[in-house]
C-alpha cells in the first residue's frame, strides 16, 4: 500500500510538472496579454518611450525575456519555493489574492456539497428501490434535467424570480450596500444572504450526476446475489436495503466523493462571474480574461494539483473503504 | 463536484474498476432467443407430420431478430428514450428545415417608424431688457446691470466704469441711453426685440433704435443709411414697400442652428401662442402643411414648440408580433429566425467536435489497447497529461486572445471546433483502451491472428466494431456536454460571435439587467431550447446504454 501510494505520487508528480509545461508553453506563445496592454497605455503618454522599448523594459522587469525554457525551469524553480510572482492584474502577489479569495469559494463549494448529499444519496437510493416506477422516472428526469441545465440560463432564471420580482435577493456581489454599518453578526448575515442563489445554483447544476451514480450503484449492489440471499433468510426489506444493500453502495459513493473534495477549492468559474461573488473562480475568470500571466498560470497549474489529488485520493480510498480490493 | 468540474471531469468513471466486460453478450443473447424460438415453433411442427419438418416454406421460417433490431425494440420500449428522440428530432426539424424555410436571413435587420418629438423653435415672452449698443460703443454687461438698478430704483441717472450715464424714456419699456459727458447716444434698451424679417442677422443698431422710436411714436416714417423706412401698427418695419424687419415683444428661435424661420411663421406662431392653442399649423412656401406642439414650460417661462418627425430606426426589442412571433433582438434581428440560426450553429459545433474527439479517442484507445507495453504507457500518459489540462480555463484564456486580435468570427467558429475536440478525447481514448484490452484477450483475436489478418485491419475491423455501442453511448452524452460547453463560452462572449447566432450568445444579452427584467423573449426561447436539446441528447445517451447493455432488461 505505502508502496504503491509513493508510486502514485511520484507519477503524479512527473505528470503535473508536463501539464505545467504544457500550459506554460501556451501561456507564453499567446500574442497578447497584459503587459501589452500597460505598454501600449504608457506609450500613449506624452512624452513617453515607444511601445516597443516600454514592451523590453516590462518583459525584463516580470523574467518574460528569457527562452521558453529557461523561463519555464526559472518558474518551477520559484514555484517550488511557493513564490508564483506578482499578480499583474491585482499587483499583489498571486498567493496572497489566492489566499483572499479561496476561502469564500471553499465555503460556497462545501456548503452546496453537503447539501448535495443529503439531496443527492437519500434520492438516489429510493429511485433504485423502485425502479421503474413513477418516483424513479421522476428521479431519473430531475437528474438528467439538472446535469442539463446550462448554469447561466438558471442562473438568470433564478436571478429573474427571485430578484427582479421577489426582490428578495441583490443581483450579483457578496456584500450589501450597507455592509459597513453592520454589526460583526449582520455582516456575516448579509455575506450568508448574498451567498444563497450561488449556492442554490452550484447545487441544482450538481446534484444529478450525484443522483445518478447512487441509482446505478445501488441497482448494481440489489442485483447481488448477496441481497438475495438476505432476502431469502427473511430479513426485512427496510433492513435489506438499508443495511446491506446502502452500506455496499456507499464503496463506490465515498470512493467519488472523497476524490472531489479537492475539487471545492477549485472554485466555481461559472457561477461565481455569474454572481460577481469575488470568490477564487471569479478571480481568475477576471485575471484571465486580462492576460494575467502569472495568476492564470498559478490557477491552472493548482487545478491540474486538485485533479491529480482527487484521483490519487479515490484510489486510494477505493482500495481502503472496500477490503476485497488488493493492490500490489 | 462544482459546475466546473464537471466540466473538468468530464467522465465521473470511477479508476482502477474492472471494465464491464461485453462479451458480445447481445449477439449472445440474440441468439439465445433464436435457439428458443426455434424450439418452440418445433415442437409445434412435429404434431403435423415428419414431411414437414423438413420442408423450408416460408410458414416454417422462424422470425428472430438481428441484434440491432434487438437494440432498437428495447430503445423503443424505453418511454423517455424516446420522448428525448423526438425532442431531438423536433429540434432538428427547427434548426435546419425551420430555418431554410423561415422568410427572414439570419442577419436581417428590422426597422420600424418611430414618431419622435424633437424640438424644433422656442417662443419667449421678452419680460426683461435688451440691450443693443450702438456702433463703435461698448456698453458693457456691468453698465448694463447699472442701468438696471437705477431703473428700479426710479433714478434717471447711473455710473459706470467712470463715466456718467442719463436716460429717458421713449417708449413703454423703451428707453435711450446717453453718455452725460458728451451726450451721446450709446444704447437702447428694451422689451420689444428688432429682428431680421429674413430671420438673418440682427438689424443694425440705428435702424433698430429709429424702429423702437416710430414704433412708439407719432412719426411712422425714418432715415437710416440714406434710406428711408416706415413701420406699420403691427410692427413691421418695411423700407419702400418691402419689409426689412419688425419690432415683437416674442423671441422666437429655431433650436437647430441651420434652420431660420420665416417671419410668418413666427407671425402665426405668436399668434397661435396668444390665443392658447396647444397646436400650430403651418403651411410652408411650398404648400405643405406640419404641425406643431406647443408646450408652455413653466420653468423657463417660455413655450416650446414641438415637431414630431418620423424616423426609421433599428426595430431593437420589438415585442412579440405576427411577424415576429418572438419579437426582434438588440439588433433589430428577427428572434426566431436566430434561434433557429443558432440551433444549427450549436448542432453543428456539437458534431464536429465530437468527431474530432472520436477519431483521436478511437485511434489513440485503440493503439494503446492493441499493443500495450510502452506504446500504452506513453500514450495513457499523454492521457494523463490531457485529462489534468483545465479545459475551462485554457479556452477562456484562448477565447480572450481571439477577442485581443479581432480573429474574423467565421475562422474563430472553427478554431473554437478544433480546440474543443483537441481538448476532449482523453475521455473515450481511456474507455477504447479498457474495452480492447479485455477484448483482445477473446477467442475470436486469437483466430484473427491465426489467420494473418493485418493489424491495422484486426484492430479497426475487428477490435473496434465491438466498442462501438459503448462509443455511441459516450458520444451521444458528451455532445450534450459539448453544446452546453460551447453554449456557456458563447454566453461568456468568448465562443460564436455576432454576426452568427448560437443559443449561448442570443442568451448573453442577459447581462444587461434591463433586458433580464423586461424582455423575456429575448433569453427564455433559447435557453429552453438549449436545456430540451442538451437533456434529449442525455435521455438517448442513457435510453441507448440501457438498450445495448442487456444486464438492464427489465
Amino acid at each position: 500500500m505505502k508502496k504503491y501510494i509513493i508510486k502514485r505520487v511520484i507519477i503524479s508528480f512527473f505528470i503535473l510538472i508536463f501539464v505545467a509545461f504544457v500550459i506554460y508553453v501556451l501561456m507564453r506563445c499567446l500574442p497578447t496579454s497584459y503587459l501589452e496592454e500597460v505598454a501600449r497605455a504608457k506609450s500613449m503618454q506624452p512624452g513617453s518611450k515607444s511601445f516597443e522599448e516600454w514592451m523590453e523594459q516590462l518583459k525584463a522587469t516580470y523574467g518574460m525575456d528569457k527562452g521558453i525554457i529557461p523561463g519555464f525551469i526559472a518558474w518551477c524553480g520559484r514555484a517550488i519555493r511557493g513564490d508564483f510572482g506578482d499578480s499583474w492584474k491585482w499587483t499583489v502577489p498571486v498567493t496572497q489574492k489566492f489566499h483572499d479569495a479561496v476561502w469564500i469559494s471553499f465555503t460556497m463549494g462545501l456548503i452546496s456539497f453537503v447539501l448535495e448529499l443529503l439531496i443527492a444519496i437519500p434520492l438516489g437510493v429510493i429511485a433504485a428501490t423502485k425502479q421503474y416506477s413513477k418516483t424513479d422516472y421522476a428521479v431519473t428526469i430531475i437528474a438528467l434535467a439538472g446535469i442539463s441545465l446550462p448554469t447561466f440560463f438558471f442562473a438568470s432564471l433564478l436571478k429573474l424570480v427571485f430578484c427582479v420580482k421577489l426582490g428578495w435577493f441583490d443581483l450579483g456581489g457578496l456584500i450589501g450596500r450597507n455592509y459597513q454599518s453592520l454589526s460583526a453578526v449582520g455582516q456575516l448575515l448579509d455575506k450568508a444572504h448574498h451567498l444563497v442563489l450561488p449556492i442554490v445554483t452550484l447545487t441544482v447544476i450538481s446534484v444529478g450526476s450525484l443522483m445518478r451514480y447512487t441509482r446505478t450503484n445501488m441497482l448494481e449492489v440489489l442485483n447481488a446475489d448477496y441481497i438475495r440471499t438476505a432476502r431469502a433468510k427473511g430479513l426485512s426489506e427496510n433492513k435489506v436495503i438499508y443495511k446491506h444493500a446502502f452500506r455496499n453502495t456507499l464503496i463506490p459513493i465515498v470512493t467519488i466523493v472523497g476524490g472531489s473534495l479537492p475539487g471545492l477549492f477549485s472554485g466555481a468559474l461559472i457561477t461565481e462571474t455569474l454572481y460577481s461573488i469575488p470568490g477564487i473562480g471569479f478571480v481568475s475568470y477576471q485575471s484571465m480574461t486580462s492576460g494575467d500571466i502569472p495568476f492564470s498560470m498559478f490557477y491552472m497549474v493548482f487545478l491540474a494539483i486538485l485533479t491529480l489529488t482527487g484521483n490519487l485520493i479515490s484510489d486510494i480510498l477505493y482500495a481502503v473503504v472496500d477490503p476485497r480490493v488488493r493492490i500490489a | 463536484m462544482s459546475d466546473d468540474m464537471k466540466n473538468v471531469n468530464a467522465t465521473d468513471r470511477p479508476p482502477l474498476r474492472a471494465q464491464n466486460v461485453p462479451q458480445n453478450i447481445t449477439r449472445r443473447h440474440a441468439e439465445k432467443i433464436t435457439e428458443e424460438a426455434r424450439k418452440d415453433s418445433s415442437a409445434s411442427a412435429g404434431d403435423s407430420g415428419d414431411d414437414k419438418q423438413y420442408s423450408l416454406n416460408d410458414d416454417r421460417r422462424v422470425r428472430t431478430l438481428s441484434p440491432g433490431a434487438m437494440v432498437a425494440k428495447r430503445f423503443f420500449r424505453n418511454r423517455v428514450a424516446v420522448t428525448g428522440m423526438i425532442i431531438l428530432v423536433a429540434m432538428f426539424i427547427f434548426s435546419f428545415i425551420g430555418g431554410a424555410i423561415t422568410p427572414y436571413k439570419e442577419d436581417q435587420l428590422f426597422y420600424r417608424i418611430e414618431e419622435q418629438n424633437k424640438q424644433y423653435a422656442s417662443v419667449v415672452e421678452n419680460g426683461e431688457f435688451r440691450y443693443a449698443s450702438a456702433d463703435g460703443e461698448n456698453f458693457s454687461s456691468l453698465a448694463q446691470s447699472k442701468f438696471m438698478l437705477s431703473y428700479i430704483n426710479q433714478k434717471d441717472t447711473f455710473e459706470s466704469g467712470g463715466e456718467e450715464y442719463f436716460y429717458t424714456e421713449e417708449g413703454d419699456h423703451f428707453y435711450g441711453i446717453y453718455r452725460a459727458s458728451d451726450m451721446k447716444l450709446v444704447a437702447l434698451a428694451a422689451y420689444d426685440v428688432v429682428a431680421s424679417s429674413d430671420g438673418s442677422s440682427k438689424p443694425p443698431f440705428e435702424i433698430q433704435y429709429n424702429a423702437l422710436r416710430a414704433f412708439y411714436g407719432e412719426e411712422k416714417t425714418f432715415e437710416a443709411g440714406g434710406e428711408s423706412y416706415s413701420v406699420e401698427e403691427d410692427g413691421a418695419v418695411l423700407k419702400g414697400t418691402q419689409e426689412v424687419a419688425y419690432v415683437s415683444r416674442f423671441v422666437v428661435q429655431a433650436v437647430m442652428p441651420d434652420v431660420t424661420l420665416s417671419r410668418q411663421f413666427k407671425d402665426e406662431l405668436i399668434a397661435d401662442i396668444q390665443a392658447g392653442k396647444s397646436e400650430f399649423n403651418f403651411t410652408d412656401a411650398d404648400g405643405v402643411m406640419h404641425t406643431y406642439t406647443v408646450k408652455f414650460e413653466a420653468s423657463k417661462n417660455a413655450w416650446s414648440v414641438l415637431q414630431s418627425t418620423k424616423t426609421r430606426v433599428y426595430d431593437t426589442y420589438g415585442a412579440p408580433s405576427r411577424e415576429h412571433p418572438l419579437g426582434t433582438d438588440r439588433n433589430g434581428m428577427d428572434m426566431i429566425t436566430r434561434l433557429m440560426y443558432g440551433g444549427r450553429v450549436s448542432l453543428y459545433i456539437g458534431f464536429i467536435v465530437i468527431i474530432i474527439e472520436t477519431s483521436i479517442g478511437v485511434i489513440m484507445g485503440g493503439i494503446s489497447g492493441y499493443f500495450g507495453g510502452w506504446v500504452d504507457m506513453l500514450i495513457m500518459r499523454i492521457v494523463d497529461i490531457f485529462y489534468c489540462i483545465p479545459s475551462m480555463p485554457i479556452i477562456i484564456i484562448l477565447g480572450a486572445t481571439m477577442d485581443a486580435m479581432k480573429v474574423d468570427p467565421q475562422i474563430r467558429m472553427i478554431y473554437l471546433m478544433l480546440i474543443l475536440g483537441f481538448l476532449g478525447w482523453p475521455g473515450i481514448a481511456r474507455m477504447v483502451r479498457g474495452q480492447i484490452l479485455s477484448l483482445r484477450e477473446q477467442e475470436f483475436m486469437t483466430a484473427t491472428e491465426a489467420t494473418g489478418i493485418r493489424v491495422s485491419r484486426r484492430i479497426f475491423k475487428h477490435l473496434i466494431p465491438n466498442v462501438i455501442p459503448q462509443l455511441i453511448v459516450i458520444m451521444t452524452m458528451s455532445l450534450g456536454d459539448t453544446i452546453l460547453m460551447e453554449a456557456t463560452l458563447s454566453f461568456l462572449g468568448l465562443g460564436v460571435k455576432f454576426p452568427f447566432a448560437s443559443w449561448g450568445n442570443i442568451i448573453n444579452d442577459v447581462n444587461d439587467t434591463f433586458v433580464l427584467t423586461n424582455y423575456w423573449f429575448i433569453w427564455i426561447p433559447a435557453g429552453i431550447c438549449l436545456l430540451l436539446t442538451v437533456l434529449a441528447f442525455n435521455l438517448v445517451g442513457d435510453g441507448l446504454r440501457d438498450a445495448f447493455d442487456p444486464k438492464m432488461k427489465r
